[in-house]
């Protein structure tokens, strides 16, 4: 490999991982904008995902079948999965504590992380499980590159989500209604907006696209961990906070830059230190611009 | 159409209204006067469903809507323009009138209702793409009346429309007010500028710490020594 295709393959391995990231940044990111709360939960949530399709992989016996139709399966379970777990913890955990201090949001939101984490536990395992390979390992060689269809199913699958959540927030009623209600919610009682329903379909369509990150994650790393949704979170949650909290193209570009920083950093510096370089940049990135790279207003609140 | 009764309302353990009782009919423009913290802005939160009631009770078009929340108002013909506007500064104006009518699907009317906003502020017209938070203090009070219009409410309850404007822009909005009532809305209006309140209204209340002390038709009141003592200037 000469050192310009090797650069070339760490650049593809971060994109890998950055739009994985950004999927998951995307949910701390909505959530933030609409309550102003961090749902440290989240980084579970991407993990619930990852272990529904492991199950529904196995229970639904996808062996015969088209690896489509076993990728909409684990898909599909996923997001289920997900979508009624971001429900429920709004629902049940943050909605009820809306109005009271952001002590108690925070304590609240670590709560709910811990008990999510043990609930993985007991439910996956507490060892490494095989995420089963139900896409066909084919790679190509491009240009002393090598691309793996996994890899262009992250890729294509990430900014098909992106573009369509901009479109979503931008251009839909629904969107127009989640912006608004992240600026100013008692404006929106008074204008008839179902202010507590968007709420929960934001933590709804957050939880949706970590399910989705869930999948790529065990697709492309093969194994899962009930812990690597903490580790991941907190990355992913970095990415959000790098891009400007509570901005949606931040979020993105976040994730896909901490993605490329760790891959480059594990290529040319040390693999073991990639974390120490991921959290550097953020602590860099803040101090330079206390706001994040595309953000308006500082992180206030738990 | 509203009928207020013995309305008790406030804040933690703070009670601000006591039994207050207040009613605007069909076609009319009632003040709503008191000084500074005697709990104007509060009965018209307690009547939109933003306060909780704690006794008394609000009857519209004869159904009461105590535990109606505050979300479902827009949809039962209640607008409320609160104090301080609170557009939606990082929406354009056009986004915000929009959401202005996120109560109603009626695509054709909201799209003749936006029209007539348009007709009584052409200003807004002009700043359709424009973000809310980069319009004037006086645009941006014409894009809250304009808002609260989008909601089609047969009641507009408005607070302080006049508040920090320049003398020719409160001469607009109350003209403004007018011509909103002669399209046949009724609106309970929350004023300062007891002067031109009563100029416009046909009846108004007096709120005194919490209390209606006086009540009259606009002429009687602006004529009342009390009255203008306290908020005529003399
Ligand atoms: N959010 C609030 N929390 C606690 N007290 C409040 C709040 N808003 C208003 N008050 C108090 O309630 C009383 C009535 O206030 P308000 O209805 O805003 O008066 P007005 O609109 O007539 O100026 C005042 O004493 C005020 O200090
Ligand atoms: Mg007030």
């Amino acid at each position: 490999m000469t050192p310009l295709e090797l650069f070339a393959q760490q650049l593809a391995n971060g994109l890998t991982l950055g739009a994985i990231y950004a999927l998951i940044a995307l949910g701390y990111t909505m959530v933030y904008g609409v309550v102003q709360l961090i749902n440290f939960a989240h980084g579970e949530v991407f993990m619930a995902g990852a272990y529904a399709a492991v199950f529904a992989v196995l229970f639904v016996g996808v062996s015969g079948a088209p690896w489509g139709v076993a990728l909409g399966v684990a898909v599909g379970a996923a997001v289920i999965l997900c979508a009624a777990l971001g429900w429920a913890i709004e629902r049940l955990a943050y909605r009820p504590i809306r109005q009271a201090s952001r002590l108690n949001a925070f304590i609240t939101a670590i709560g709910m992380s811990l008990f999510l984490q043990n609930a993985l536990m007991l439910i996956g395992g507490a060892t490494d499980r095989q995420f089963p390979a139900i896409v066909p390992a084919l790679r190509w060689e491009v240009a002393g590159v090598t691309v793996t269809l996994i890899q262009l199913l992250v890729w294509g699958s990430a900014a098909a989500m992106m573009a369509a959540l901009q479109w979503l927030v931008m251009a839909t009623r629904l969107g127009k209604a989640m912006r608004a209600t992240a600026q100013d919610l008692t404006a929106c009682l008074l204008l008839g907006i179902p202010v507590d329903r968007i709420i929960a379909v934001t933590f709804m369509a957050g939880s949706s696209l970590a399910a989705v990150g869930g999948v790529l994650f065990g697709l492309q790393y093969g194994t899962i961990n009930f812990h690597d949704g903490y580790l991941i979170g907190m990355k992913a949650f970095t990415a959000a906070v790098l891009g400007g909290i509570g901005n949606i193209p931040g979020a993105m570009a976040g994730g896909l830059l901490l993605g490329l920083i760790e891959s480059l950093a594990a290529g040319y510096l040390s693999a073991q230190w990639k974390s120490v370089f991921a959290f550097g940049v953020l602590v860099i990135v803040l101090l330079w611009r206390p706001t994040g790279l595309f953000g308006e207003r500082v992180a206030d609140r738990a | 159409m509203l009928r207020v009764e013995s309305l008790v309302a406030g804040y933690g353990r703070i009670t601000c209204l006591h039994e207050v009782s207040l009613e605007v009919g069909a076609g009319e423009i009632v003040a709503l006067l008191g000084a500074n913290g005697a709990g104007k802005s509060t009965t018209l939160k307690a009547i939109s469903g933003l306060l909780p009631i704690r006794a008394g009770r609000v009857v519209f078009e004869g159904e009461t809507l105590n535990s109606v929340p505050a979300h479902q108002m827009a949809r039962r013909g209640i607008s409320h323009v609160p104090e301080g506007r609170r557009i939606l500064a990082r929406l354009t104006v056009d986004e915000n009138l929009e959401l202005g009518a996120y109560a109603r699907s009626d695509r054709k009317a909201i799209r003749q209702d936006r029209d007539r906003v348009f007709g009584l502020f052409p200003v807004l017209a002009e700043r359709r793409r424009q973000l809310a938070g980069t319009l004037s203090g006086g645009e941006q009070q014409m894009l809250a009346m304009g808002r609260g219009l989008m909601a089609r409410p047969r009641l507009l309850l408005l607070d302080e429309p006049s508040l920090g404007l320049a003398p020719r822009l409160v001469e607009a909005v109350f003209s403004t007010i007018r011509r909103i009532n002669q399209e046949g809305v009724a609106l309970l209006l929350v004023e300062q500028n007891a002067y031109q309140a009563l100029r416009v209204a046909h009846r108004g209340y007096v709120l005194d710490a919490g209390r209606i002390t006086l009540a009259d038709t606009a002429e009687h009141l602006a004529d009342n020594p009390s009255v203008r003592s306290a908020y005529l200037g003399g």
